[in-house]
């Protein structure tokens, strides 16, 4: 499954740390963040994707204490 | 201004007051620490915060972690007597001045280029019971009826039932000019009603509909990244630590050989503060998100940074003939009446016979009169096939159609040469003239082959028509190389040809009106297709969709990937030759902490500001 979620993070830096946080968890096939229009990408199997997202945005937490993902 | 960013400033005016205050308050030893701790708390509180998360997250080489220790590393050294307690706050302020002119910019630029993307509805007028009814246009099935007035953006693609108007396209084609519009005309979300009141049946669901496969496209050309985007994400991944190693080095080697540790870590605080990377990496998705947002603005949509990188190098521009740099639709070209009767009268002759025929070339007839025919002039229309038509028009015998017509009438004709179909028409059993009729090119062609070939571009045409036709549009249109009578797999081995003989480095675009040539538009390293205003198999295929149709617009666009590419390497190489000048002069004890945080915040706005010139096209 393929979807897109709404972010809100500060600095474009803390962003690729983000992107490169998210895309190191297990099972998720793609991840990419756009700093300018604050996307989240992801795409991972369908049967895990809820957890995966959850794992995702606990990763991101982790970088960037003051980001939020809006699932 | 967000609440975040009020928040931000508030605080930073309170720590600048507090520090200038303070300077005229003669305390010294711990209370004039006490004193200092003050701003440096109300500046600093949240960068402290995060650095101990980070800490406790294993982050260490994150900005807020380096800044936390920079400026505490100068408390530390102003308790020793070797710094002024003022120059650790004014480092955090200089930090949080430029994080809040970065949040600022990039959110107000962020919000400039959406508006001029912003093409999204926000309603749809449906009548519900004779009343018009406001309503999401998400909720609006196939086949309801809409209504939209004048000054209204239509919400949904349909098809007119009722009304004529004009619309602006300028929105999603860039083109200033009106298109008019009647019933039976189909038209497309997006565009803006201009003068009359159209009754619209829709015929695509909004998720379907023009508008939203085309925010879609554009939201998600964001997240294709550019090679430069990753270079410098990749670049800060590792530049961080480098520096910070640096740093460590530059506190304890120095000092064993020439003492002076306090002098030696000071120095090393200004390391800290400049392997911060957020200057660096801010500009390039910018100018990127500007590029590709100002190319939207002018009818071209880009699906990626990466797109936009790779067209700035493109060297060889592949054309395909029909569709492309020809309108696709048959058109009367030339008109050659014999003596004594008149060209308007040998078309209207010739276009009153074929007035039952629905044939492209008798529509093509109609079309070149340009006003209504009254059909009842023709008479006993007899069609003979593979040759054309005899009628009588006006009670006059007319003979409309080929060569072997003419032969098999008998009749002695002037036979035409030039390319294209010849219509041959005999009045009363007397040759009357010839009428070409012939695929025309564009308008804007022969300027876009300029164009590209003035940015040094090696233009190429391939087409499936015969030779005749292909070099007759080529030598009109001065186009470099020509290969003619091409099977669409043909297009595809010729694209491969060309693709191993272009210079090295450069990219191939391959520009087709996206209907046959899919195959061609993936195996280039660009495809452009034409979007017909909102084919899906144009928009589907290809990495650079032209709205309009107008091949004029290949080598815009390509100014303004080369305009994107150029801004971000200056930003590049400014930031990274600041950063690095400033590396020296910190390590030879020249520059400061605040010279150093000032530098990085300078760079930073000045990368911004011009990052933000992207979105200017000529």
């Amino acid at each position: 499954m393929q979807k897109k979620f709404k972010i809100e993070v500060d600095c474009a830096n803390c962003a690729a740390k983000m992107e490169e946080a998210a895309k190191k968890i297990d099972g998720v096939r793609n991840v990419t963040i756009s700093f300018m229009t604050q996307k989240m990408f992801v795409d991972a199997p369908d049967e895990r994707f809820d957890s995966i997202t959850k794992e995702i945005v606990k990763a991101c937490k982790k970088v960037e204490p003051d980001c939020e993902v809006y699932l | 201004m967000s609440k975040k960013q009020k928040r931000l400033l508030i605080r930073i005016v309170i720590a600048a007051v507090l520090l200038i205050v303070l300077h005229f308050i003669p305390v010294t030893g711990y209370a004039q620490l006490a004193l200092y701790l003050v701003p440096y708390f109300i500046i600093g509180y949240d960068v402290l915060r995060k650095a101990g998360l980070g800490i406790i997250h294993g982050e260490i080489f994150d900005e807020n972690f380096l800044m936390s220790i920079a400026t505490i590393g100068a408390i530390l050294l102003g308790v020793f007597g070797q710094n002024s307690y003022a120059e650790s706050i004014e480092v955090m302020l200089f930090y949080q001045i430029g994080e809040l002119f970065q949040s600022y910019a990039v959110g107000k630029s962020r919000r400039n280029i959406t508006a001029l993307m912003d093409i999204r509805p926000d309603y749809a007028n449906i009548e519900r019971n004779g009343q018009i009814e406001q309503v999401d246009p998400d909720d609006v099935p196939i086949g309801s009826e809409i209504v939209i007035r004048p000054g209204e953006r239509i919400p949904l693609d349909g098809i007119i039932i009722e009304g004529a108007s004009s619309l602006n396209t300028s929105a999603l084609t860039g083109e200033s000019l009106p298109r008019q519009v009647s019933v039976g005309d189909d038209i497309i979300s997006g565009c803006v009603n201009i003068d009359g009141l159209l009754r619209v049946k829709v015929t695509k669901p909004f998720e379907e509909s023009t508008v939203s496969k085309i925010l879609d496209l554009v939201e998600n050309s964001s997240l294709k990244k550019a090679r430069a985007e990753n270079f410098i994400t990749k670049f800060a991944h590792y530049y961080t630590p480098i520096v910070c190693i640096g740093a460590a080095l530059l506190a304890v080697i120095p000092p064993l050989f020439v003492g002076g540790w306090m002098d030696w870590i000071s120095r090393a605080l200004t390391f800290l503060v400049i392997s911060c990377p957020c200057a660096l990496v801010i500009s390039i998705p910018l100018s990127f998100f500007g590029g590709i947002g100002g190319a939207s603005r002018a009818g071209i949509l880009v699906k990626g940074g990466n797109y936009l990188e790779a067209l700035a190098s493109t060297r060889t521009v592949v054309f395909d003939k029909t569709g492309t740099l020809t309108k696709g639709i048959f058109a009367v070209a030339q008109t050659v009446p014999v003596e004594g009767i008149s060209a308007s009268d040998l078309l209207e002759t010739a276009a009153l016979a074929e007035s039952y025929s629905n044939h492209p070339i008798s529509r093509s007839l109609r079309e070149a009169v340009g006003h209504p025919l009254d059909a009842s002039r023709t008479q006993e229309v007899e069609e003979i096939a593979g040759n054309g038509i005899t009628a009588k028009v006006d009670a006059k015998t007319v003979a409309v159609g080929n060569a072997r017509l003419m032969e098999r009438l008998g009749i002695h004709y002037v036979p035409n040469q030039e390319i294209g179909t010849v219509i041959y028409v005999a009045i009363e059993g007397q040759f009357a003239g010839s009428i070409l009729i012939s695929d025309q090119v564009k308008p804007t062609s022969a300027l876009a082959i300029q164009g590209l070939q003035a940015q040094g571009v090696h233009t190429v045409m391939l087409t499936g028509d015969s030779a005749a036709v292909a070099n007759t549009v080529g030598k009109q249109l001065n186009i470099d190389q020509v290969h003619s009578q091409l099977l669409p797999a043909d297009k595809v081995t010729q694209v491969e040809k060309l693709l191993d003989e272009k210079p090295e480095h450069s990219t191939l675009a391959f520009v087709g009106d996206g209907i046959n040539d899919a195959p061609v538009l993936s195996r280039a390293d660009i495809g452009i297709a034409m979007g017909a205003m909102g084919s899906d198999a144009a928009i589907e295929a290809a990495d650079i969709v032209l709205m309009d149709d107008d091949p004029n617009k290949i080598s815009l666009a390509m100014r303004i990937s080369r305009k994107c590419l150029r801004i971000v390497k200056e930003n590049i190489v400014f930031a990274l030759g600041v950063k690095l000048v400033c590396l020296v002069l910190g390590a030879l004890g020249q520059a400061g902490m605040q010279a150093a945080i000032f530098a990085d915040v300078g760079v930073m706005v000045l990368a911004v500001l011009n990052a933000i010139r992207t979105l200017r096209v000529r």
